[in-house]
């Protein structure tokens, strides 16, 4: 007993002898934040570069703070609890004057920081609630990933064309499969994308989605492509963060559309191509806005033209042909906004079609419907906030299973 | 003389009682050598400075008040988790569930915020829950301690499983008030009225929990060292026949130690989603309940000098996640760190109690 405790004080002793021994060398903390001119920019993020959903992030943050001379603290694994109230806590206290967060759950602790640090500039990711909160200092930002998801779709529906062709399979059995994370607005959204572009090409496609309950579990998404891949489905997308889906795809020899960036090292026989948020733009856009001490968006849509939503390197030994020009031809009509991706027009919903929806957009408990969303024959996705709020369940779609 | 040869070239016996200052001197030894083989990894794999490295953990941990005051606050909640633990422990009942028991008292904590907040007010409200937390936790622990004393079962396995059983329970009620819809995410509870949060201390309310589970850590060396119960947890833990032959209940000692477990373990659960958290995950307990196990042997089941172990892994996590964002190390790496640390103290005890005799006379001059 005596013992353990003297082990302790030892512990103790050791630890504060190194530290006097090293000088107390690093005090460079301690500065407030919110300095105008040059600040350091934090950034909090769910897991570390491991993950292809907080690389993403991590390698845009490095690219815009290195473009800007701006310092970038960045702190990895954080969860998405109280924890993140203190990783922004001290990113002020070390003299940020700007904090990014990457994922959702880390919302409402951001929120809280930006009530109790008026001074300092809080954005986040992914989050619904910034135009609600109304507060000066705290933001979301999104982009219309669901032009990237379209794109990719229109990808996805000439390699279905193509196996038509070849008579690999019949116009019937053109079905997709595709892994979703939970049945979140931001996954429907994203499929339902994916699918009306491979339809945009490929008129008799359909498609199967399965939710794994977790936005990162590379066993279950394995088992879930394969489920999907058993069912019938004869090309792959997915929206979860694992290399899950694509390594089954690659050794079941089935096509498969990427998500967060390439994976072609991984599949070089499967892979077609990959959409993906490019942060860079936002990034700098929200950063020099803070340096200037200029009003930074409530609310932060990128589309194509500010270079948010990208595309990545076709795979052309697994594409088919003219799979580039069709998406070039099809990034132009989204551009100049004669090609609609939620185009009422082109899906229905119970055999009708959709002349009028209200979408939850300003988050609450009961999911209260609270807006119109269906303007100039289309469902304006991200018009009202940033995130994606399109919830509908388009004819077409099959949902496997729905537990989450 | 030829039989000699058989002598193992090593062997190990118990020691008796080594003096303090031997075994001192052992410790201090040990952890000099962990931050040598420690400096010599960082050198080797990353290049650093390893007194820099250092220098910036302990910057981590106490670099600024606030950081000073999150060390504290996770020293608290990992204390008082292998508080929890102890009695168990030291009664030899392997309970592996404090994951789960603390889960289900977040779990019922966070039914009463939901469904109470606004209709209570705030006082009776933090009671009920308080009191809902406590009563999950302890039911929880109490079903693999009644299984066990009447028919004997495994508490290792039972123990474990509640855990998941807790798990599932709180992954279903997560969809049932995840919002927005199909988010996974229950969000901070009660944000903007905090009907059935802690009173902030400051900007927030984690001196409560310091305070809380300080007087957790008297209350409970006094419980373990001077109460009639205590005795008898300890007569239980060192033999059952024992004390069935002096007159112990044992059954009734390990459900009520069992009870007093999962209660803690479920205030704990009630800490975390009422004072600091305010939300309940799947992960919220973040494999405390497994940690508190080491801290709790660490420290040989003394309550006070928990206060250490568990200030010596909450350092280390704190520091390690300081390395990260300085040095732009992986967080695995000072998780490597944390583990040679670690593999050096638990080491050390071995050469405390037992002695390893190495064989004197080789064979070549015995032939």
């Amino acid at each position: 007993m005596k013992k353990a405790v003297s082990l302790v004080l030892a512990l103790m002793m050791v630890f504060a002898f190194t530290a006097v021994f090293t000088g107390c060398g690093s005090s460079d903390e301690g500065g407030e934040g919110g300095a105008e001119g040059a600040i350091k920019a934090g950034f909090i993020c769910l897991h570390d570069e491991n993950s292809t959903y907080d690389k993403n992030f991590i390698d845009a943050a490095n690219e815009a703070c290195e473009e800007l001379g701006v310092e970038a603290v960045i702190k990895t694994n954080i969860p998405e609890g109280q924890e993140c109230y203190d990783a922004a806590a001290e990113l002020v206290d070390a003299g940020c004057g700007i904090v990014f967060a990457d994922s959702f759950g880390h919302e409402d602790y951001m929120i809280q920081a930006a009530k109790d640090f008026p001074d300092v500039q809080f954005c986040h990711s992914t989050g619904t609630k910034a135009h609600t909160e109304g507060l000066d200092n705290y933001h979301n930002a999104f982009a219309s990933i669901y032009q990237g998801r379209y794109l990719a779709g229109v990808a996805a529906g000439l390699k279905l064309n193509d196996m038509i062709e070849k008579g690999d399979i019949t116009a019937d059995q053109a079905k997709i499969g595709y892994v979703g994370a939970y049945t979140y607005a931001e996954v429907k959204s994203g499929y339902t994308s994916f699918f009306l572009g491979a339809r945009s090409q490929c008129p008799s496609a359909t498609m199967d989605v399965t939710f794994t309950g977790s936005w990162y579990d590379e066993a279950l998404e394995k088992e879930a492509a394969n489920k999907l891949i058993n069912g019938g489905c004869v090309l792959i997308s997915q929206h979860a963060d694992s290399m899950g889906a694509p390594t089954a795809c690659e050794k079941k020899g089935v096509p498969d559309v990427s998500y967060n960036g390439s994976t072609i090292d991984s599949c070089p026989n499967t892979f077609i191509v990959s959409s993906r948020i490019d942060w860079v733009p936002y990034y700098k856009y929200a950063i020099e806005a803070a340096q200037n001490g200029e009003a930074i968006d409530t609310d932060w849509t990128g589309d194509l033209s500010t270079g948010s939503v990208v595309l990545t390197d076709i795979n052309e030994n697994v594409a088919a042909e003219g799979t580039q020009d069709a998406i070039d031809e099809a990034k132009a009509q989204l551009e100049s906004g004669e090609l609609q991706v939620f185009d009422t027009s082109t899906f229905t919903v119970d055999g009708k079609a959709l002349d009028s929806y209200e979408a939850d957009v300003d988050t609450d408990k009961d999911y209260t419907p609270d807006t119109e969303v269906i303007e100039d024959g289309a469902f304006q996705e991200s018009k009202f906030r940033s995130a994606p709020y399109f919830d509908v369940e388009i004819d077409g779609i099959t949902l496997l299973d729905t537990a989450f | 003389m030829s039989k000699q040869i058989k002598e193992p070239f090593l062997h190990i016996t118990k020691r008796k009682e080594m003096p303090a200052k031997k075994a001192w001197a052992i410790r201090i030894g040990s952890i000099v050598a962990a931050l040598i083989v420690c400096a010599i990894v960082t050198t080797l794999t990353t290049g650093l400075d390893p007194i820099s490295v250092y220098g910036t953990m302990i910057e981590g941990a106490f670099g600024t008040s606030r950081k000073f005051l999150i060390l504290l606050k996770e020293l608290a909640i990992l204390l008082c988790i292998s508080l929890a633990l102890t009695p168990a422990f030291k009664m030899k009942f392997w309970n592996l569930g404090g994951e789960g028991q603390v889960l289900i008292g977040a779990w019922a904590t966070s039914v009463c915020m939901i469904y109470l907040g606004g209709v209570l007010p705030n006082g009776i409200l933090i009671i009920v829950m308080l009191a809902a937390a406590i009563g999950a936790g302890a039911v929880w622990a109490m079903i693999p301690a009644f299984f066990k004393a009447k028919w004997g079962t495994n508490e290792t396995l039972f123990t474990l499983m509640m855990n998941y059983v807790a798990i599932q329970l709180v992954a279903y009620y997560i969809i049932i008030w995840e919002s927005p819809k199909g988010s996974g995410h229950v969000g901070v509870i009660n944000q903007a009225g905090r009907e059935g949060w802690l009173p902030n201390i400051g900007t927030n309310s984690y001196w409560f929990v310091i305070i809380f589970v300080a007087i957790i850590t008297i209350g409970m060396h006094i419980y373990l060292q001077y109460s009639k119960h205590g005795y008898e947890i300890s007569v239980v833990g060192e033999s059952q026949r024992t004390a069935n032959y002096v007159g112990i209940k044992v059954d009734r000692v390990i459900i009520r130690t069992l009870l007093l477990s999962g209660a803690i373990c479920g205030f704990t659960g009630w800490m975390m989603v009422s004072g600091t958290d305010h939300t309940i995950t799947t992960t919220l307990a973040g494999g405390r309940g497994f940690l508190g196990i080491m801290v709790s042997w660490l420290a040989q089941f003394n309550s006070i000098a928990m206060v250490g172990a568990a200030f010596l892994l909450v350092f280390l996590e704190q520091g390690a996640g300081e390395i990260s964002t300085h040095f732009g190390l992986n967080q695995s790496f000072g998780d490597i760190l944390t583990g040679i640390i670690l593999f050096f103290i638990i080491g050390c005890e071995f050469f405390i109690n037992y002695i390893v005799h190495v064989r004197k006379n080789s064979g070549k001059e015995e032939a």
